[in-house]
């Protein structure tokens, strides 16, 4: 479902990615996990290109992302992508924020989109809120709703950059919560997150990354019980 | 000259004040028409001045080094010499002889402000967290999308108070065509000025009406900006 190549990123000299390769199935939950600056971001927004990709290739479904012929606005209504800092339209409620893509985008009526956009909030718990805007919300309801938002372009794939590393640790547990649901239904995810109990439980496969390198990948049960390269090793000493 | 006028003229005269109302009374027509013609130039100044802002704006955005050149330096220029300068080059040189001094200065106030609305428009985008593109552009939107449904709105709010404190400056700037004699506000103070050799009569009623304009602008920009920050 996504195939990455050889991929390499440099910001000016600093080379960020070195040559990751790795190929995610459908249906399947991936996490990512390393250090802070092991570029596991920064993998992640390439995978919608969100940020541009030095050389080597990304394919969503067989569509290779750096072909110049790729129509990239339309890979990404395929690929959702949540944000550590929400990135909710502040000018727009919450339903307006989920309407206005599938309008725009999309092109569905009004009707239509307001409807999927109200079982979308329902979903993810936020009925109520539908008409107020982002700023009167939690972070924990930000997340929701913009979970919601990505959901509402339908997309095969999620992409989830630390969901949940802006929040009130009292509010972690409600958008880990709708992940899980999402995860049952069958969603191909990549989660990167410093949440090790989500990884081991909702994870099908755990990738550790430093310096760029993709270190070593497993069946979380695997990786966390017993990790092969010393760096995951000591990663993981330091945070279980 | 009325009654009223004639008993404010004679307490005058009893302290001891040398100001004759009667200058003012006799040039407030022109005045007037002056009045005018500085709200139309400065409205026109700004009207154009902002299209072409905004393009300049979007030309100083460009990526390509090449493209951005021309609109830098635009910016420089009108941003970096004397606005009477540019009026003397602009009615002088640039514009064809015998063209009227109203058209030349409202050409003049439109491409110096538009440097400063280009200013303005850039900072405004700028000014909108990166964040806010990237989750559009995650959606599937195109640049222009991105720009329309998403940053400008909320850059648009933010530019207001600048690009309002710039149609003010415009405005007073507008006096400046006395010099070319555009006959605006200053003009007609300067031609009482000629005819009775008197300084303080006309030139503190000119800026008293200018005061007036200036002023009645801030309260309506108070207002928009008012009535943006409660939606």
């Amino acid at each position: 479902m996504i195939s990455v190549k050889n991929l390499k990123k440099s910001f000016g000299k600093l080379e960020v990615l070195k040559d990751i390769s790795i190929d995610i199935h459908p249906q399947e939950v991936v996490v990512v996990i390393g250090p802070s600056g092991s570029g596991k971001s920064t993998f992640l927004r390439c995978l919608n290109l969100i940020e541009s990709i030095t050389e080597g290739h990304v394919y969503i479904e067989g569509v290779d992302l750096t072909d110049k012929k790729t129509d990239i606005n339309n890979i990404r209504t395929e690929v959702g992508m949540v944000f550590q800092q929400f990135n909710l339209f502040p000018h727009k409620t919450v339903l307006e924020n989920i309407v206005l893509p599938m309008m725009v985008v999309r092109k569905w009526n009004k009707a239509d989109s307001k409807e999927k956009a109200y079982a979308l909030l329902e979903k993810v718990g936020l009925s109520d809120k539908a008409d107020v805007y982002p700023d009167s919300l939690s972070g924990g309801q930000k997340q929701r709703v913009a979970i919601a938002r990505a959901l509402g372009m339908e997309p095969k794939i999620m992409l989830f950059d630390e969901p949940t590393s802006a929040l009130d640790p009292e509010m972690v547990g409600e958008v880990l919560e709708v992940m899980k649901q999402l995860a049952k239904e069958g969603m191909t995810m990549v989660v990167v997150t410093h949440e090790m109990g989500f990884a081991r439980e909702v994870g099908d496969r755990v990738v550790f990354m430093d310096e760029g390198v993709l270190v070593e990948e497993n069946e979380p049960s695997e990786l966390f019980g017993n990790p092969q390269n010393e760096r995951t090793q000591a990663f993981l000493s330091k945070i279980l | 000259m009325n009654d009223f006028i004639l008993v404010i003229q004679d307490m005058l005269d009893t302290v001891g004040i040398d100001f004759k109302l009667n200058i003012i009374v006799e040039y407030l027509p022109f005045f007037l028409r002056g009045t005018l013609i500085t709200i139309g130039v400065s409205l026109a100044g700004i009207f154009i001045g902002m299209v072409l802002g905004l393009f300049i704006g979007m030309g100083k955005m460009a990526k390509s080094w090449i493209i951005k050149l021309p609109f830098v330096w635009y910016v420089n220029f009108f941003r970096g010499t004397p606005l009477l300068v540019q009026l003397f080059i602009i009615h002088f040189a640039v514009m064809p002889s015998g063209s009227s001094t109203i058209a030349s200065l409202i050409v003049t106030l439109s491409l110096n402000s538009a440097a400063y609305v280009a200013e303005i428009f850039r900072a405004g985008i700028k000014s909108i967290d990166r964040g806010q593109a990237e989750a559009a552009h995650s959606l599937g939107m195109n640049k222009v999308q991105v720009m329309r449904y998403v940053v400008l709105p909320q850059a648009s709010k933010r530019m207001i108070p600048p690009l309002g404190n710039e149609f003010i400056v415009l405005l007073k700037d507008s006096s400046l065509g006395a010099i070319i004699a555009a006959p605006e506000l200053l003009y007609w103070g300067r031609a009482a000025t000629g005819q009775y050799y008197r300084v303080w009569e006309p030139y503190l009623t000119v800026a008293l009406i200018y005061l007036m304009l200036t002023l009645s602008l801030t309260y309506v920009l108070n207002y928009v900006e008012r009535r943006l920050d409660t939606e």
